[in-house]
């Protein structure tokens, strides 16, 4: 569609003989025009920060010497924090045990709707995808009261059906407790983005597979999910940033339980106390930069995932050249 | 198969992209294809299942912020009990010290336009640029945003505060609304979209005849880009509206905060020193600060689930 546009436009600019050559120089500028605002915004919010927090991690501050350059000292000094290292293997743990959770409740959830083999799907659809906009502080609220003895739903269950269950907010369950809080606040939002990419799937693939014989799960298999790669990689790769930047929820029950959750629970709530509480703005510089680009390298492992998809993904151009 | 076809056909909703189709009777036929089975009882009790799931926490909230301070703690969670006092506890939240919730719903409804609004607009103006121009520097702007979006934002926390700081601009209103501007996925929203919704030959006769770049933007290209700009501003008012770790950052007067920093104030407030428990607002007020944005996200959803769904074909 684009080479046509663009041959249309070429050959109008040759027809017309009047000083192509100025509105040609004119028209190149004109995209910053719609360009500039976002990118000034952009540059003042992320880029000068950015290097800000770069040059940041390169200086020490000390109450005698004042501000001295130390290059990749706090770098150093990060490597050896054993705080920092307890925090990035919960929020790692963390990540191969929710996102896999979420996105693959996230998915059935996106195939029923898609299956015609349900009713009422604007229903569910809308019910699904409601927490997403519910405040994050309010659903730690919510489900932090649920899991607590205050207004005890756990207790009250206990007591309904004379059992016990495990206390939400021991040691041993509040990354579990923390892992459903973000499962509620998220799955919908997934769901839509895997059921956005089943929709735009054409229809001819499903006619030829019923063809062929395909059923259901052979279906899904074959061209539903080799479909929807893009989507799955997209969905991945925010949940694998949303895993490193855990922060919300962790820091919101702290006020609950404030001997569960240490001070350097996550990196972003370490980063976070470092500068806020200790006024260790270097070192939090260098923390939060040595964090994100670890959730740089894991996104770029997780952009290129062998085997199964890609085996999946040849049988897709067969399935259409035999329609 | 056609007459069930017919049967699903009007069952169906008529999307923005079907009806773009070509021939009627060719648009049945790619619309029926594996359509109209009988439900299935275990996907449908899944999904039933997961539907109590999502809505459970909902309904507590709503049956809690019914219930007086006493109630709360001496009754089932899930179920109503004692005298239906959410009125009562309306009142009391709006009049609560000095009323500052009401102060905190204005902030919340003034960084949402702004702050929102003008993460729409921009990333509106930016996608429709990238989409439709090419200009010296596009390779780059390209590189610089793609790579931003990898970048974590708890990388950029800190430095944001220190930077807004030295401009003088932290606890002011502007330190929330600024940063909100930025919406990268809305700005990718957009561009797919726009290179698909806006043909060239239309932007094309519109400088034949002699319309400004703006101009033509304005009066062309912005309705056509409609579902899609819904879209983003149904996600960007949902994200201001619920920002929390920004402001908590940047303010520090409570008279500045939006409604979930405020929140979880009273929230803490028990837990600290000289502090007084005060549940019952906590949880009235929660169902306060989602009810307007639930509401909004309700009623947008039929415009912007296109956008959506549109902007994925790629």
């Amino acid at each position: 569609m684009s080479s046509t546009a663009v041959s249309v436009s070429s050959a109008r600019s040759t027809a017309s003989i009047a000083a192509p050559k100025r509105r040609r120089r004119r028209r190149d500028w004109a995209g910053w025009i719609f360009v500039g605002p976002f990118m000034a915004v952009f540059t003042l919010v992320l880029i000068a920060p950015l290097i800000y927090a770069i040059y940041l991690s390169l200086f020490r501050e000390t109450l005698v010497g004042g501000t001295s350059f130390v290059g990749f000292e706090n770098y150093v000094k990060a490597f050896a924090d054993p705080k920092f290292w307890e925090a990035l293997g919960r929020v790692t743990g963390f990540l191969f045990v929710q996102v896999p959770i979420m996105l693959g409740i996230a998915l059935f959830a996106a195939l029923a709707l898609d299956s015609a083999r349900l009713r009422w799907v604007p229903l569910f659809r809308l019910s699904i995808f409601l927490p997403y906009a519910v405040p994050g502080v309010v659903a730690v609220m919510i489900w932090g009261y649920m899991y607590g003895s205050q207004f005890g739903l756990v207790a009250d269950l206990n007591d309904f059906f004379g059992i016990t269950l495990p206390d939400p907010l021991s040691n041993s369950w509040i990354m579990a407790s923390i892992g459903n809080i973000v499962t509620w606040e998220f799955v919908g939002y997934n769901m839509l983005v895997f059921y956005a990419g089943l929709k735009a799937i054409p229809h001819e693939l499903y006619e030829a597979a019923e063809i062929d014989g395909a059923g259901t799960f052979r279906t899904i298999f074959s061209i539903k999910l080799p479909g929807i790669r893009g989507a799955m990689i997209i969905a991945t790769l925010f949940s694998i940033i949303g895993s490193f930047q855990l922060f919300n929820e962790p820091q919101m029950l702290r006020s609950l339980v404030p001997n569960q959750i240490s001070s350097y629970f996550t990196p972003n709530i370490y980063a976070f106390n470092l500068s806020f509480s200790g006024s260790m703005f270097n070192y939090a510089a260098a923390i939060a930069i040595l964090s994100g680009i670890l959730t740089m390298i894991v996104a770029f492992i997780a952009q290129n995932p062998e085997g199964i998809f890609r085996r999946k993904n040849r049988n897709a151009p067969q399935l259409e050249e035999t329609a | 198969m056609s007459t069930e076809t017919i049967v699903t056909g009007r069952r169906r909703s008529p999307s923005r992209l079907a009806s773009a189709q070509v021939a009627p009777v060719d648009r049945k036929r790619k619309r029926g294809g594996s359509r109209h089975r009988p439900a299935s009882v275990p996907v449908t009790l899944l999904m039933v299942a997961m539907l109590l799931y999502c809505l459970l926490p909902l309904f507590w909230l709503v049956v809690n912020a019914s219930k007086s301070k006493d109630q709360l703690y001496n009754s089932f969670a899930l179920w109503f009990s004692g005298d239906f006092a959410l009125f009562d506890n309306i009142v009391q939240v709006f009049t609560y010290n000095d009323g500052i919730f009401l102060r905190w719903f204005g902030n919340t409804i003034f960084y949402v336009i702004v702050g929102g609004g003008g993460a729409a607009l921009l990333a509106t103006l930016a996608g429709y640029g990238l989409a439709k121009y090419r200009f010296p520097g596009r390779r780059a702007v390209f590189a610089i945003i793609l790579g931003a979006i990898a970048i974590p934002g708890s990388a950029l926390a800190v430095p944001q505060f220190l930077l807004f700081s030295s401009m003088k601009l932290t606890n002011t209103p502007a330190a929330v609304i600024i940063p909100s501007m930025v919406s990268a996925f809305g700005l990718y929203l957009i561009w797919v979209y726009a290179a698909e919704a806006v043909p060239d030959e239309i932007l094309e006769a519109a400088r034949i005849d002699g319309a400004s770049e703006v101009r033509i933007f304005f009066s062309i290209a912005f309705r056509q880009l409609m579902p899609a700009v819904i879209t983003v501003l149904m996600f960007s008012l949902v994200a201001t509206w619920n920002n929390y770790f920004l402001p908590l950052i940047m303010l520090s007067d409570p008279l500045l905060y939006p409604l979930p920093v405020g929140l979880n104030q009273w929230a803490s407030q028990a837990t600290s020193i000289g502090g007084a428990a005060i549940p019952n607002l906590v949880i009235t007020g929660a169902l306060l600060t989602v009810i307007p944005i639930a509401g909004a996200f309700l009623y947008l959803q039929r415009y912007w689930q296109s956008g959506l769904t549109a902007g994925s074909v790629k």
